[in-house]
């Protein structure tokens, strides 16, 4: 996989396995900030760790509540290392600058053109960088 | 992007800690968004009342301890404890310590002690073009398309920025191009039978969140006129499986006279039709069990309105409940009191229901572990029960719930319902 250069909604460093699915995923009912996995059973990584890893979804859908969950991942340090989607999450970004302003724990959230967004897949080891660049390592 | 002057004040701190806390998340989450401005807000409502844990209440009185107050009427959203029942339930008394310390910190702010997900149904209910801050993805999509009053989709944690500054980004659903619908769902030979069904706009909603993707859909097709807790219904199923925040219903909701209007007199993008299969489909994906065992019949998502429980009392009068079946429902504190004032309340009570108010059971850990199979009416709690209770669901229509409480089992007819 080449360099992609995607656009920093928040910006920051971080490095972890890929997880990518094209379903979108709400963290309220859809993660268990606990243990850090999937549990929305509608989803196709219902039951995937993403603890850690560089969650690759299009864009958040469902519950308001998705925001606080992510926070609460974040405290508990089960929450992905990174978020990359197609647009801007607004969502996603919001978790990341509260986590900074309670917790001094950002995590960078990058958004991508489709077409790079579709060359991800899930288990390629990612770095993303400060600028948006995100690549194979 | 430009800061007014009291904006700029407040986030230089000249209006206190608080304000400049809020504002600081505001102004980055202004620039996420790309806004050129911000803009006034005249009532907002707070979804991050929900406790989850230690982050969520360290947020809240964080910024009740800086003093922090609202600048607008403001409504707030459930909470993670009803603080009157909560100890015939599973919860714990540390949940429900925290979930109370959370809940006295909106308090503090100065915000009116709704608790419920259906802030429509208070009084405080927004007016059309009424520009607002709602939090709560149900109330979001009801808030748009039913009031026709302007919320952007907030989330919780920002809704209460919103709330002490008075102030919102400039974006979005706030401003009336962006109110356009861009994806035309057309309903395609579904019959009268069909639209009139108690079940239909729940289904409905459940599918088009999921067509819809990012996209405003645009219903046209319906012959029917529903009422505000079928398009309550639709709204919830919608922002579950979607993330649909506003959505137009040609002929029905405000902004959609007509299918022009519903566009702004633009040709539709997107065009799809829903066909009577898809609609089967989606009721089908609704239901998790393929028994007939049942522990608990649970209604209210989003909270029961005084019309449902209007609706519910006759069906329920004059019968008992299963003694093995709870029967559960879920409202806000000023929907109960006008049900006991107009007398509907008592038959429920004399049927064996149990009322839960300021939550549900989905933002409180209530349900004790021998509760595996739930029958609902309402399809936001079949679409999250599964995954954040564990449990398996069955989905139909109030009076098939009904059945099923006095059977002791899963009752469900199809009919008009083509297998």
């Amino acid at each position: 996989m080449a360099v992609l250069i995607g656009r920093p909604i928040v910006a920051g460093a971080a490095q972890g396995d890929a997880l990518v699915s094209h379903a979108p995923l709400s963290f309220w009912g859809g993660y268990d900030f606990k243990t850090g996995t999937i549990i929305d059973k509608h989803h196709p990584l219902a039951g995937v760790r993403a603890a850690g890893r560089v969650l690759v979804v299009p864009f958040s859908k469902g519950s308001s509540t998705t925001t606080a969950v992510l926070l609460e991942a974040v405290r508990a340090g089960t929450a992905p290392a990174a978020l990359i989607t197609t647009g801007t999450d607004s969502f996603f970004a919001l978790a990341s600058i509260v986590a900074g302003v309670m917790y001094d724990r950002s995590f960078p959230v990058i958004a991508l053109a489709a077409a790079d967004f579709n060359r991800l897949e899930s288990g390629q080891r990612l770095a993303v960088h400060e600028d948006g660049k995100i690549e194979a390592i | 992007m430009q800061l007014s002057e009291r904006d700029q004040a407040m986030l230089d701190g000249a209006h206190g800690a608080a304000p400049q806390l809020a504002m600081s998340i505001l102004v980055r989450m202004a620039d996420v968004y790309g806004a050129p401005e911000l803009m006034d807000i005249s009532q907002a409502h707070i979804d991050s009342t929900i406790y989850l844990g230690d982050a969520t209440l360290e947020f809240a009185e964080r910024l009740a301890s800086l003093g922090a107050r609202v600048a607008v009427p403001t409504s707030l959203n459930v909470s993670g404890v009803d603080a009157c029942g909560w100890q015939q339930w599973a919860v714990t008394p540390e949940w429900a310590a925290k979930a109370a310390r959370q809940m006295l910190a909106y308090e503090k702010m100065g915000a009116v002690t709704t608790w419920t997900c259906a802030p429509y149904h208070t009084r405080m209910r927004p007016v059309f073009g009424q520009q607002i801050a709602w939090g709560e993805s149900n109330a979001i999509a009801f808030a748009n398309s039913v009031i026709g009053a302007r919320t952007e989709r907030y989330p919780d944690l920002l809704d209460i920025c919103c709330a002490i500054t008075g102030r919102v980004p400039a974006i979005g659903l706030h401003l009336t191009e962006h109110r356009a619908g861009q994806l035309l769902v057309r309903l395609v030979n579904v019959p009268r039978a069909l639209q009139e069904d108690d079940q239909f706009f729940a289904v409905l909603g459940h599918l088009v969140g999921s067509l819809a993707e990012e996209a405003i859909p645009v219903i046209d097709g319906l012959v029917v006129s529903p009422v505000e807790d079928q398009l309550k219904a639709f709204a919830a199923a919608a922002a579950s499986s979607g993330r649909v925040a506003l959505f137009h219903m040609v002929g029905i909701t405000p902004e959609a006279p007509t299918l022009d209007a519903a566009f702004q007199g633009r040709v539709p993008p997107q065009v799809t039709d829903v066909t009577v299969d898809a609609l089967c489909a989606a009721r089908r994906e609704l239901t998790t069990t393929d028994g007939a065992e049942l522990d608990m019949v649970i209604l209210g998502s989003p909270h029961f309105s005084l019309e449902e429980f209007t609706r519910l009392a006759p069906l329920v009068a004059g019968h008992q409940r299963h003694p093995r079946v709870k029967f559960l429902v879920t409202s806000g504190r000023f929907m109960k009191e006008q049900a006991e004032a107009s007398g509907v309340l008592a038959p429920i009570l004399e049927f064996g229901a149990q009322i839960t108010l300021d939550t549900c059971i989905l933002a409180s850990p209530m349900l004790p572990p021998e509760i595996k199979t739930l029958m609902t009416n309402s399809a936001k709690y079949a679409y999250y029960a599964p995954s954040l209770l564990d449990t398996r669901v069955a989905f139909g229509s109030l009076a098939d719930c009904v059945r099923s409480a006095i059977a002791g089992h899963i009752v469900r007819s199809d009919s008009p319902w083509p297998s």
